[in-house]
């Protein structure tokens, strides 16, 4: 075992692919600059040249969809987005050519895309720099996406979205980037559609995605003697690892959702509905979904932290559901 | 080129019986009037080399060497189409020959091309990438972002504007404070060359140089093509464009294919024989995707 970062994983992984396959290259804002902004991509320059690790204008339309055509002939980008608030600037290179062109050509073509987008919250950034994603892209078919919340998932499923052959939406949280945690030496792989039962318990499952899933822990520390929690980091919300879930909620008839975004029209709807449709007759208690407030994320350090569900808000929620 | 102009037209001739019949349905714009410039640019490129097209790209993908019968068959929903029934008229693909789709989005093909050049260009590969748009495309901050990146970049990319004076029921002269397009490409350092885009061998020459600059090297190319779009915008669209101007690009000496004809001094006996021919691989055409089975339910599952 040794110590590791998140960035520092996302970095290894992508050396790794790299070396293994030719096409893998790295394109986005500064990636070329000092290993990036959030030294994300540190050492690849060196290692691998310009040629491979393109740093871009502010020009996120044409590089997305740059990304998207150089994969439909051939290679294998790893797209960066430094804020993942930034891709609306490229929206339609992203739902519109990306996520259907595999579709509309029947087929033909394939995108090997993988997209880096640094987001988070509770950063004091404010909306425009902090906000939620995921539900966007699990709405309009044509996407995987990924949540790491581990070092060891960062690097694992990182590695895996590169070798796939449809755009991966890989969603890095800023606030886990610089925290080592323990991993093993050498290569893994975490395959994409799995999730990972991070404690086991009987009474209450609770499903995070990303960050969340530390405060999902602690809360569940906190219970402990009182309520036993099952804590299911989902890590990939598509594909969704419903036997996982599934299993867990068998066990306890009691689910909850924890994640960032709001609830309204969020994944955990998705879950929860997914729970409804194959499990119902397992549930003791209405299922629900922890998630952020229902507005841009606020500025201000009191009211951000109102808005994003706390370690406090999650002994709550279980306390109520037990 | 002169069959393959008329290939195109005759093709988007069968087009409009069948969508006005109801055998084709969706939405459907013609590039009757328009036929020089892919005919002129396609001229120019290699069966390796990269086109993404527009929401008016039968006559793209004809000229790059697309087969008609599954072109029909993809305009009429079949399993043999060559998007599989999954795209139709404004989605056409066939990597196999470059082709690498038609767009819904007005601009939304340039920055893939733009990757396809990137891509030619990080393999070692000498295709070159083409990008379609039309003068609506200009409007388009993305094409702007790309220009830029091209040129920077020295990609292998030709743009190419086929400007027919609307966009949709718009006029350049309504949404443009320049009307020579070609001027766009001073600002990032690269050729900008405006052309006749209803003469075959000007605009063949233009692409060839374009071709030879991207292939050798030394980047991209800005193409402004002037034509004039002969049909409606779209099939359903009324067309209000004055009756004058109308009269006037209507006028047979104007005609890209006539032009061509005349040029090459066909009689109208070869040129009816000509004619013929491409009718009858039309016919087939026809008739292969009306025999086609309808796709399977869940085959555009990518
Ligand atoms: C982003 C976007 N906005 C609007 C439309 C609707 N639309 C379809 S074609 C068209 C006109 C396009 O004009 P131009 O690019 O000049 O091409 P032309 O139809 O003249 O060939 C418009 C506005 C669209 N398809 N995409």
């Amino acid at each position: 075992m040794r110590k590791l970062t998140y960035i520092d994983a996302i970095v290894e992984a992508m050396h790794e692919e790299m070396a293994r396959d030719e096409s893998v290259y790295v394109i986005g804002e500064d990636v070329d600059i000092k290993g990036g902004v959030w030294k994300g991509t540190v050492g690849l320059l060196e290692k691998f040249g310009a040629k491979r690790v393109r740093g871009t204008p502010i020009s996120e339309a044409a590089f997305t969809g740059l990304a998207t055509g150089s994969a439909m002939t051939g290679l294998r980008p790893i797209l960066e987005i430094m804020y993942m608030p930034f891709c609306y600037v490229a929206m339609d290179q992203f739902l519109n050519q990306m996520a259907k062109l595999p579709a509309m050509s029947g087929g033909q073509i394939k995108l090997p895309i993988t997209i880096r987008a640094q987001a988070g919250a509770g950063t004091r950034e404010a909306a425009q720099h902090s906000q939620s994603q995921e539900a966007i892209f699990l709405h309009i078919p044509g996407f995987k996406v990924v949540m790491p919340a581990t070092v060891y998932d960062a690097k694992g499923l990182l590695k895996s979205a590169i070798r796939d052959d449809s755009p991966v939406l890989f969603i890095e949280d800023r606030n886990l980037y610089y925290e080592p945690e323990e991993v093993p030496e050498g290569e893994w792989l975490v395959p994409l559609g799995q999730a990972d039962v991070a404690r086991t318990g009987k009474d209450v499952s609770v499903v995070t995605l990303g960050f969340p899933r530390r405060k999902a822990l602690a809360a569940a520390k906190q219970l402990e003697g009182t309520v036993d929690v099952e804590v299911i980091d989902a890590r990939s919300l598509e594909p969704l690892d419903m036997d996982t879930i599934g299993a867990s909620v068998m066990k306890t008839g009691r689910l909850l959702v924890v994640h960032e975004a709001p609830v309204r029209c969020g994944a955990g709807a998705e879950i929860v509905r997914r729970v409804v449709a194959e499990y119902f007759d397992y549930l003791d208690a209405e299922p629900r979904v922890l998630g952020g407030a229902n507005l841009p994320l606020p500025f201000s350090p009191v009211l951000e932290d109102a808005c994003l569900p706390q370690v406090n808000d999650i002994v709550n929620a279980v306390r109520q559901m037990a | 080129m002169l069959r393959t102009m008329l290939s195109i037209r005759l093709f988007e001739q069968r087009v409009k019986q069948l969508y006005r019949a109801g055998e084709i349905v969706g939405a459907i714009h013609l590039y009757i009037g328009e036929e020089a410039i892919a005919t002129g640019v396609s001229e120019a490129l290699r069966r390796d080399d990269y086109v993404f097209s527009t929401h008016r790209g039968h006559g793209h993908l004809i000229a790059k060497g697309g087969d008609l019968k599954r072109m029909m068959a993809e305009l009429m929903g079949k399993a043999t189409g060559c998007s599989r029934g999954c795209g139709g008229s404004m989605h056409m693909f066939d990597p196999s020959i470059g082709f690498m789709g038609g767009n819904g989005i007005v601009g939304g093909g340039i920055p893939l091309a733009l990757g396809a050049a990137f891509s030619a260009q990080y393999r070692g590969a000498d295709s070159v990438a083409v990008a379609y748009f039309g003068d609506g495309g200009m409007y388009q901050g993305v094409l702007h972002e790309s220009l830029n990146l091209a040129a920077k970049w020295k990609l292998p990319f030709i743009a190419v504007c086929e400007n027919n004076r609307y966009a949709a029921t718009t006029p350049v002269a309504k949404s443009a404070a320049s009307h020579d397009f070609s001027t766009y490409a001073a600002p990032h350092g690269i050729p900008g060359v405006r052309v006749d885009g209803n003469d075959c061998l000007a605009v063949h020459k233009a692409a060839k140089q374009a071709v030879a600059r991207a292939r050798a090297g030394q980047g991209a190319t800005l193409l402004d093509c002037e034509t004039y779009r002969v049909e409606p915008h779209c099939g359903i669209i009324p067309d209000d464009r004055p009756q004058e101007e109308r009269d006037e690009w209507g006028r047979i000496e104007n005609d890209p294919i006539e032009r061509s004809r005349r040029r090459l001094k066909i009689t109208q006996p070869q040129f009816a024989k000509l004619r013929a021919e491409i009718e009858s691989g039309l016919d087939e055409a026809v008739e292969f995707a009306r025999q086609s089975p309808m796709p399977k339910i869940g085959s555009c599952d990518a």
